[in-house]
C-alpha cells in the first residue's frame, strides 16, 4: 500500500494559502497546494489556458487564480471555473501522521493540459 | 445471577472504549464470558472527556466516574487496576501484566487508547512538563496551578485550548503556542479561528500562532520557559504538551498483530488474529484513526455483536463533529468545509452578535458546517450531513437554522414576510433604524441601496441587514430599484469607498476581522478583495499591520515580474535613471549567469529577462553586492523616477532635474500604493522626460517648479493636470510626498491616479492639499512615517533567507531508474 504513495515530506513545508512545486524528471511538474482551510491538493503546475504556473496564484477557498490571466481553477477537480473552459489533471493527495503523500501512478502518468486558444 | 461462564474475556484498557464494549457484551448476553479488565490507571472507569471540566473546577472526579466499584462486582468482573499488561502470548493465549500476573483468555479485547505525542525538543522530559490525558495529568496541573505563576500550553487544538481555559480559570497566566496560523485548524476555517482567538485574547490568554517551539528551558532542574524558533522566550512554571495523540500500539505490535498507524481491524473490529478484537482510539479502520468518542460507541456495538457470536452489519466508519468545551464559547464543526468547485458556501455573519455560520453544500446535500457564536443548529446540520439529506427545498433558508428552514407559510416568501413586519420592527441593529423609517426614506425618493444607506443609515455600518433593506426596496419600488455603485467584489455588498472608510473609522486590524465585521459572504474572500484589503490595512496601519503574503499577487510575493513562460524578469533600481560602470558590469554578469536577455525599459533602467524562480535569490545577492536594490517594477508601488539631464549638461536646463529626480526617488521608493506609480522630472518645458504623462511630473522652469498630476501612458493616454507651482526644491518634494499620501489614502485599490482624479475631480485634490494651511505638511509627515517601515530592500531580506521556501521546490522526483528517489530541498 505504502509503495503506491510517494512520501513528499511533512505538511509543515507548505504554509496555508501557499503552494510548492515538485519537478518530475521526464514528467510534468506538480504543484501542491495548502488552502486556508488546511486541505491539501495537487495539480499539474500548468494552467489549461496558456500553461501559467498555477503554484504562483492566489489561493481562496479551494480555488487558485492563475497568475497570468486570472482564470480560476478548482483545486478539487482541476476544472476552469466560470465561463472559461479547460481542465488540468489532479493528483490524489493523502495526509497521514503529519506527512504528505501523492499517488505515485498519477504523478508519473500526469499529462499537461492542451493549450487553449 | 450470572450463569456458569464458559469462556474467558480479557480486556486490556479500562478506559472509555474498553468498558463500553464490556457493557455492550453484557447487554447482549451476560452469560457468555467471565471478564477480566486490566487498567494501567489505578482507578475505576471514568469519562475522560470530562477531565476538562475537572481541570476547570466545574466538576469533581466523583462526578465523572462512569462505572464504580459496585458495577464491576455486580457483573462478576475482575478489575486489575494499576497493573498494565506488558506482553501477549498469542500461541498460549495468555497475557502477562507488569506485576507478573498471568491471565489466560479465549477472547482478548484491546482498548489501549492513545498516547500523547511529545515533541522531541530539548527539555521535553523536564519536571513541570506535562501532557493532558488522564487524571494524574490533571492532578499535576492542579498542583502547579496552586502555586500560581505562568503556564505555557503547546498546541492550540481542542485539548490544548481546554487545558489553557482550565489553567486560566485556576489563576495561572496562560500562553498558548500554536504551530499553524489558525487555532484548531483541523476543525475551523480562518474566519472562525479568528473569532476564537479574539475571544480567548479578550479573556486574558496570550495566543501565539505560527509559533514553533525550539526548546524547553530549564532552571534548577525544572522547567523555566519555552524558547521559540524565532528566538522569543516565554517564561513558564508549567508546560502542557497538547500537540496530538498517537494510537497506543506498542503492545499489539510486539505481539505480532498487523499494525500500521493503529491496530488494523476489519468492520467487526477483528484484528489480524481472529481471537483478538480491538476498539477505541488504538485501532485503524479502513485507513482511519479516530480521536473522538462518538465513533468509538459504534465500534463497541460492532465488537460486542462479534464477541457474542452474532456479527451484524459491522462498523462502516463515521463522520465526526467537534464542540469545544470552554464555557461561554460556542463552537461547532463537522464534515468537510474545504469548499471548492462543486461546493457552495452559504455564509452568514452577524458582527453585532459575534456570529459566524458556514454551511457547505455539495450536490444538494450538506457536506460540512462550521458554527461560531451560536451552535444550537449544529446537531441538525450534523444530522442532515450524516443522512445525506436532500436540502434543495430549504436551500434559501438553511443558514437560518432548523426552526426557520422547516417552518412553511409566510416565511417561505421572504417578501411577504417582510411586508408582514410591523413598522416599528428594527431592521438595522447597528444604527437602530426601524422598518417604518426605511420605508419613509424610500418614499422620500431614495431609490437605491446606497441612497437608503446615506439618508437613514440603515445597513451602513456592518451591512448584515443589506438583504432586508433590499427587500424593502423591492417591496416599495418593484422594478424601479436602482442598482447602486459597484461593490468591491462578489464577496461583499460594500463599495471600495465604504470599506476604506470603515477600516479607518472602526479601526480594523486584520483581514478576517474586516470580513467578519462587514459580513463577507465568503469564508476567506477572493483574488480581488484579499489584495485590496491587505493594501487598505497596510496603508491605515503603517508599522503595525503585518502584511499578508497570501493576499498578494505573485509579482509582489516574489519581488519580480512573472512572464508568459513562468520565468521572471528582474529590474534593479537606477536612481533617477543614473547608473555607473560598476552597476552595468554587475548587471551584465548577472544576465550571463541567470538571465536570457537584457532590455532598456521605458523607465530608464535595465530589465533582465528569463530568470528562474529558484535563481531569484542568487541574482539578487549579486545585484545587492554591487549596491543595487529592488526596483519594484513588479509592484503596486513606486516604479521609476525618470529624469532628463537638466541644468548640469543641457543648454536649455533651468534646474537640476536629475538631482531632484534622484532625491524624489530616494524619498518615495518602497512605498506600497493602490496601483503602480510613476514620476518624472524634466529640466525645462521641452519635457524630454515626458513628465506630463506620469502620475506625478515636475517641469522645471526658471522661476521654480511646475507640479503636474494624474498623467498616464498606456491604452488611454491622459496628459497631466497642473496642480501648482512652487519656487524651491524642498517645496516640490513636500508637495510630491503629500500628493502620494493623498492618493494612497483615498484611491481605490487598482485605481491609477488618472481615473482617480477623473472620479474625484482636480478641485477635490487641490482643496485637500491647499485649503488648510498645514494640510500638505501633515500629509507629507504621514507619508514619511509610513516610509520608515517600507524602505528596506525586499531583495536583501530574501537573500538573507526570508521566505526561502517560496523559491524552492519541495524536492525533485525521478521516477526512473528505480528505486525512485526523492531529494529533499533542505
Ligand atoms: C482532556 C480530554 C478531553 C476530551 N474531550 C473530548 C470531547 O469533548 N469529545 C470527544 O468526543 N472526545 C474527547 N476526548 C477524547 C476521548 O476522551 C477519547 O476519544 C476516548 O477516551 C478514547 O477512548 P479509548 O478507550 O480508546 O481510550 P482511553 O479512554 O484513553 O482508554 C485507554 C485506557 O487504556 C489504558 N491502557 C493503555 N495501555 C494499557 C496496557 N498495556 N494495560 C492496561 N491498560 C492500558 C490506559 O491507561 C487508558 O486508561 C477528550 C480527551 C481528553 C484527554
Ligand atoms: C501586468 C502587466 C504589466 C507589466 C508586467 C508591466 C511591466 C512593465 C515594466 C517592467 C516596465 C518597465 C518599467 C520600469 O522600469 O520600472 C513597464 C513600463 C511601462 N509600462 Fe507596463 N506593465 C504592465 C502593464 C502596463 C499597462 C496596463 C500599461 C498602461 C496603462 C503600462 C504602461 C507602461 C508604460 C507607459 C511604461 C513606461 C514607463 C516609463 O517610461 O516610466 N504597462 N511596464
Ligand atoms: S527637458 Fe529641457 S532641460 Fe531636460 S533635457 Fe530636455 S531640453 Fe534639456
Ligand atoms: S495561463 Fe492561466 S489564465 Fe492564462
Amino acid at each position: 500500500m505504502i509503495g503506491d504513495w510517494l512520501d513528499i515530506g511533512p505538511v509543515g513545508q507548505i504554509s496555508p494559502g501557499n503552494a510548492r512545486t515538485l519537478p518530475v524528471q521526464g514528467g510534468e511538474e506538480i504543484a501542491i497546494f495548502h488552502t486556508l482551510d488546511n486541505q491539501f491538493y495537487a495539480l499539474v503546475n500548468k494552467c489549461p489556458h496558456r500553461h501559467g504556473p498555477l503554484s504562483q496564484g492566489i489561493v481562496h477557498g479551494a480555488v487558485v487564480t492563475c497568475p497570468l490571466h486570472s482564470w480560476n481553477i478548482s483545486l478539487k477537480t482541476g476544472q476552469a471555473l466560470g465561463d472559461d473552459q479547460g481542465c488540468v489533471p489532479t493528483i490524489p493527495v493523502r495526509v497521514d501522521a503529519g506527512r504528505l503523500y501523492l499517488l505515485r501512478s498519477a504523478v508519473v502518468g500526469a499529462q499537461a493540459p492542451a493549450h487553449a486558444a | 445471577m450470572v450463569a456458569t461462564p464458559l469462556q474467558r474475556l480479557v480486556v486490556i484498557g479500562n478506559g472509555m472504549a474498553g468498558c463500553r464494549a464490556v457493557e455492550e457484551v453484557l447487554a447482549r448476553d451476560p452469560a457468555v464470558y467471565r471478564i477480566t479488565i486490566f487498567g494501567a490507571e489505578p482507578r475505576v472507569n471514568y469519562n475522560r472527556i470530562m477531565l476538562s471540566p475537572v481541570l476547570a473546577g466545574e466538576k469533581t472526579f466523583e462526578d465523572i466516574v462512569i462505572n464504580d466499584a459496585a458495577w464491576y462486582a455486580d457483573n462478576g468482573i475482575t478489575l486489575v487496576a494499576g497493573d498494565p499488561v506488558v506482553a501477549i502470548d498469542r500461541a498460549a493465549r495468555t497475557v502477562t501484566a507488569a506485576s507478573g500476573r498471568v491471565e489466560p483468555y479465549d477472547r482478548l479485547l484491546l482498548a489501549t487508547g492513545s498516547d500523547p505525542f511529545i515533541i522531541p525538543v530539548p527539555g521535553a522530559s523536564l519536571p513541570g512538563v506535562v501532557t493532558f490525558r488522564d487524571l494524574d495529568d490533571v492532578d499535576k496541573m492542579l498542583r502547579a496551578a496552586d502555586a500560581g505563576g505562568q503556564a505555557v500550553v503547546i498546541g492550540g487544538g481542542l485539548l490544548g485550548l481546554e487545558a489553557a481555559h482550565g489553567l486560566s480559570l485556576r489563576g495561572m497566566g496562560v500562553t498558548v503556542i500554536h504551530l499553524m496560523p489558525t487555532l484548531m485548524e483541523r476543525q475551523l476555517d480562518e474566519a472562525a479561528g479568528y473569532l476564537l482567538k479574539t475571544e480567548l485574547e479578550r479573556r486574558g490568554q496570550t495566543i501565539l500562532t505560527g509559533a514553533d517551539t525550539a526548546e524547553i528551558l530549564e532552571r534548577n532542574g525544572r522547567v523555566a520557559g519555552v524558547r521559540l524558533k524565532d528566538g522569543r522566550e516565554i517564561s513558564a512554571d508549567l508546560v502542557v504538551m497538547a500537540v496530538g495523540i498517537r494510537p497506543a500500539t506498542a503492545l499489539a505490535k510486539s505481539a505480532g498483530l498487523a499494525v500500521e498507524r493503529g491496530i488494523v481491524v476489519d468492520d467487526h473490529m477483528v484484528t489480524s488474529d481472529p481471537a483478538i478484537l480491538a476498539v477505541g482510539e488504538c485501532v485503524q479502520h479502513r485507513g482511519a484513526c479516530y480521536g473522538l468518542v462518538a465513533p468509538l460507541w459504534e465500534m463497541c456495538r460492532a465488537a460486542a455483536d462479534m464477541a457474542v457470536g452474532r456479527p451484524g452489519a459491522g462498523f462502516a466508519g463515521s463522520v465526526t463533529s467537534t464542540k469545544l468545551k470552554v464555557s461561554g464559547i460556542d463552537l461547532f464543526s463537522a464534515g468537510d468545509f474545504s469548499g471548492g468547485a462543486d461546493c457552495e458556501d452559504i455564509v452568514m455573519r452577524d458582527a453585532a452578535r459575534g456570529l459566524y455560520k458556514r454551511v457547505v453544500v455539495q450536490g444538494g446535500r450538506v457536506v460540512g458546517a462550521v458554527l461560531y457564536g451560536d451552535t444550537s443548529d449544529g446537531a441538525w446540520y450534523f444530522d442532515l450531513l450524516k443522512r445525506g439529506a436532500e436540502i434543495a427545498d430549504m436551500r434559501e433558508k438553511l443558514i437560518f437554522g432548523q426552526a426557520h428552514a422547516l417552518s412553511g407559510g409566510a416565511a417561505a416568501d421572504p417578501l411577504a414576510a417582510m411586508a408582514a413586519l410591523p413598522d416599528d420592527a428594527e431592521v438595522c441593529g447597528c444604527n437602530g433604524v426601524s422598518k417604518g423609517t426605511v420605508m419613509a426614506t424610500i418614499a422620500g425618493g431614495a431609490c437605491s441601496l446606497d441612497a437608503v444607506r446615506s439618508q437613514c443609515k440603515a445597513s451602513a455600518s456592518c451591512g448584515s441587514c443589506t438583504g432586508l433593506v433590499e427587500q424593502l426596496l423591492a417591496l416599495s419600488l418593484g422594478e424601479n430599484v436602482q442598482s447602486g455603485p459597484k461593490t468591491m467584489c462578489k464577496c461583499t455588498t460594500f463599495t471600495h469607498a465604504d470599506v476604506r472608510r470603515l477600516i479607518v473609522e472602526r479601526e480594523f486590524k486584520l483581514i478576517p476581522q474586516v470580513m467578519q465585521e462587514l459580513n463577507w459572504s465568503t469564508p476567506d474572500g477572493c483574488a480581488s478583495c484579499r489584495p485590496a484589503l491587505n493594501y487598505y490595512l497596510l496603508c491605515a496601519l503603517p508599522g503595525t499591520y503585518q502584511d499578508d503574503q497570501q493576499s498578494r499577487f505573485v509579482n509582489e510575493r516574489l519581488h519580480a515580474n512573472i512572464q508568459k513562460d513562468g520565468t521572471y524578469s528582474v529590474v534593479p533600481r537606477m536612481w533617477g535613471g543614473m547608473t555607473n560602470p560598476g552597476e552595468l558590469r554587475a548587471i551584465a554578469d548577472a544576465t550571463e549567469k541567470y538571465g536570457r536577455m537584457v532590455k532598456v525599459t521605458g523607465g530608464q533602467r535595465l530589465d533582465i529577462f528569463g530568470v528562474k524562480k529558484e535563481d531569484l535569490p542568487k541574482i539578487w545577492a549579486d545585484l545587492n553586492a554591487a549596491g543595487m536594490v529592488s526596483g519594484h517594477a513588479y509592484g503596486k508601488s513606486l516604479r521609476t523616477v525618470k529624469t532628463c539631464v537638466g541644468s548640469e549638461w543641457c543648454r536649455f536646463g533651468t534646474q537640476d532635474s536629475t538631482g531632484l529626480g534622484i532625491r524624489i526617488e530616494h524619498m518615495t521608493w518602497g512605498s506600497w500604493m493602490p496601483h503602480k506609480f510613476k514620476i518624472a522630472v524634466s529640466g525645462c518645458p521641452r519635457n524630454c522626460a515626458e513628465a506630463t504623462i506620469k502620475d506625478f511630473g515636475v517641469i522645471c522652469v526658471d522661476s521654480g517648479y511646475e507640479l503636474h498630476v494624474g498623467g498616464n501612458g498606456g491604452i488611454h493616454v491622459r496628459a497631466t493636470d497642473l496642480l501648482c507651482k512652487v519656487t524651491t526644491e524642498a517645496e516640490a518634494m513636500q508637495v510630491c510626498a503629500a500628493f502620494v499620501q493623498l492618493y494612497r489614502e483615498e484611491a481605490w485599490y487598482l485605481e491609477r491616479t488618472a481615473p482617480w482624479i477623473e472620479r474625484v475631480g482636480l478641485a477635490h485634490i487641490k482643496a485637500s492639499l491647499f485649503d488648510a494651511p498645514d494640510a500638505v505638511e501633515r500629509l507629507a509627515a504621514r507619508f514619511a512615517y509610513s516610509q520608515k517601515f517600507s524602505q528596506d530592500d525586499p531583495w536583501a531580506r530574501r537573500v538573507g533567507g526570508e521566505d526561502a521556501e517560496l523559491h524552492q521546490h519541495l524536492g525533485e522526483f525521478r521516477p526512473f531508474p528505480t528505486p525512485a528517489l526523492l531529494e529533499a530541498a533542505e
